[in-house]
């Protein structure tokens, strides 16, 4: 069977769910290898990727390929693509995921497309753009094909086995080593699932009103253990933080549900939600174009519905 | 100090996009063209760098005759000069061919700074600032959302899912920027005017050195199979809150098996 390159994102040593999502659609296209890139691999590691069917894994171990962002990771995944020849490579949705697939893209002169929603077992791959509105369908037509797959969109399926691990050294060139990561810094954890990866996802906009109103949205969130978003109108008059803006400028999410609470959903709003699986609506205001796309809509004032809302969940957890 | 601003115009990002059924690339004609929000904060970003430390503002387009209209706007924000890139052949090409034909037109004018928007609103790729930064083998400073320079090395705030990463280099480099870096600046009558008479180096593919066999849909590294207009979402359940919204909420949630 075809080898399938999956590139392995991880946080202080943990495997991302995307990864056992992207594994799982690997193993439609072929036998999939993982990637793992940058300091901590481990036994755990190893477990978790083997957990869904990553029958080897090439570990390019060492801080110098996380040091300089993007490029050092292109030059791993071109080495391994011109080494074995895979019939694909598989990496998620993420900023740096596809940043790597571009510049991977030139240096194999390969094609590459982005935000893959599914992949059929002849390449071809299945895109949701313009804010949902429009579906194509697309292939690579030259070189190796890349893909960079959306957080969300296969279900983690595990087929246990025990992965190889095989050992690789890249040298960083000269020109990756150019740009170099001196500090990083960490927002204040909140504790919520990361907004791109989460199943469900409670978000605030305009209606919330101010910064103390998103105390309700944050209640709700954590009694489904959701991550909190938030639409640009919400960020922009600095109620809630930009890294949690969900829309056209913002993050794209897909989640199983997402609950929107006073946003009106212009589609700077709906580019970045609009292929989530079912989708909540509460806005006072029954125009609101948000309700469009509402499996379940209120109209009523999310200080009274939220709050009501939350207390039953408790009443029936 | 040298700096280009790469822009792109994009359908008004209010409109609805379609694709054209002949070829299946962006229809650009069914909606108003306006600058790509995100680059404006690039020509900002550039204008500011300009105002503390000297140099030249360059904006740097490629795309059919109508984004002009875009080029005057970022020269009426304060931008020194344009090159701006139009060729029919330019039609169709996909990033490897965008960030090649980029790469071709700012390699060997000694540009200092390469600015960009870290995503366009109608593609979504994110990916051709660091094509371009790979293509020309400088450093990669992409989603910025700080950027101090001192001397020639530039510092940028790379910002990541868990906060930001702080990112160092010497110039030359290319630099994307996303929306929480400043405000831009909207273009003053005075500008409007000046921008009317400020230079724009217009450019074929051939000007440029530019190989057609590496240009345009029918060189594309990728091809759509086909696409489809997404039916309007059938109509789900509204009600109005007659102080049990919250439960009613709640019970959907249930049939649903959230809770």
């Amino acid at each position: 069977m075809s080898e399938v390159l999956v590139v392995v994102e991880h946080a202080e040593g943990t495997v991302k769910k995307v990864t056992s999502e992207l594994l799982t659609l690997a193993r439609t296209l072929g036998e999939p290898s993982a990637v793992w890139i940058g300091p901590g691999y481990s036994d755990a590691a190893a477990a978790a990727l083997g957990e869904f069917g990553a029958a080897k894994v090439y570990v390019a171990e060492g801080a110098q390929y996380i040091d300089h962002p993007v490029a050092p990771r292109a030059e791993v995944l071109a080495s391994l693509v011109s080494e074995h020849s895979p019939s694909s490579v598989l990496i998620a949705s993420s900023a740096d995921g596809k940043e790597t697939a571009g510049r991977l893209a030139i240096k194999i002169n390969s094609g590459v497309i982005t935000d893959a929603i599914g992949i059929s077992a002849d390449g071809i791959a299945t895109q949701s753009v313009f804010g949902g509105s429009t579906v194509v369908h697309s292939k690579v037509i030259k070189g190796t094909p890349i893909f960079t797959v959306r957080p969300n969109s296969t279900p983690p399926m595990p087929a246990a086995t025990t992965p190889t691990r095989v050992d690789v050294t890249v040298p960083v060139s000269e020109v990756a080593m150019k740009a170099k990561v001196t500090g990083r810094t960490v927002a204040q954890k909140d504790g919520r699932p990361d907004l791109s990866e989460a199943a469900i996802v409670v978000s605030g906009g305009r209606g919330v009103g101010a910064a103390e109103g998103f105390a309700v949205i944050e209640a709700l969130a954590d009694s489904l253990g959701a991550a909190v978003g938030a639409s640009r109108a919400a960020t922009d008059a600095g109620w809630y933080p930009h890294q949690y803006q969900v829309g056209q400028t913002g993050k794209t999410v897909s989640p199983q549900l997402y609950v929107a609470n006073g946003i009106s959903g212009a589609i700077q709003h709906r580019a970045g939600m609009q292929t989530s699986k079912t989708i909540v609506v509460v806005n006072k205001d029954p125009e609101a174009p948000l309700f469009e796309l509402a499996d379940f809509g209120v109209v009523g004032d999310l200080f009274k519905v939220v709050p009501q809302l939350t207390e039953e969940i408790k009443k029936r957890a | 100090m040298k700096i280009a601003v790469c822009v792109k115009q994009v359908p008004d990002t209010w409109a609805e996009k379609k694709l054209r059924s002949d070829d299946s690339t962006l229809d650009r004609e069914a909606a108003d063209g306006v600058m790509n929000e995100l680059d404006e904060y690039a020509v900002e970003e550039a204008l500011k760098l300009q105002e503390a430390h000297g140099g030249e503002v360059t904006i740097v387009t490629m795309g059919p005759e109508r984004a002009g209209e875009t080029v005057r706007k970022a020269l009426s924000m304060g931008a020194d000069a344009a090159i701006h890139l139009v060729d029919d052949a330019l039609h169709g090409s996909d990033a490897l061919a965008t960030s090649y034909a980029l790469a071709t037109v700012l390699a060997g004018r000694d540009f200092d700074l390469i600015f960009f928007g870290s995503e366009s609103t109608d593609a979504r790729m994110s990916v051709v600032p660091a094509m371009v930064a790979e293509r020309l083998g400088v450093a990669q400073l992409t989603f910025a959302q700080k950027v101090d320079v001192d001397g020639t090395s530039v510092t940028i705030q790379r910002t990541t899912d868990y906060g930001f990463e702080t990112v160092e280099a010497s110039m030359p480099a290319v630099v994307s920027v996303v929306e929480k870096i400043n405000e831009p600046r909207y273009p003053s009558f005075k500008g409007i005017m000046a921008a009317k008479k400020k230079p724009v180096e217009t450019l074929s593919t051939s000007d440029a050195g530019l190989e057609g066999s590496q240009l345009g849909l029918s060189a594309a590294w990728t091809v759509v199979e086909d696409f489809a207009v997404r039916p309007p979402k059938a109509a789900g359940t509204i009600v109005t809150d007659d102080g049990d919204g919250g439960v009613k909420l709640a019970e959907f949630l249930a049939t649903q098996k959230f809770i």
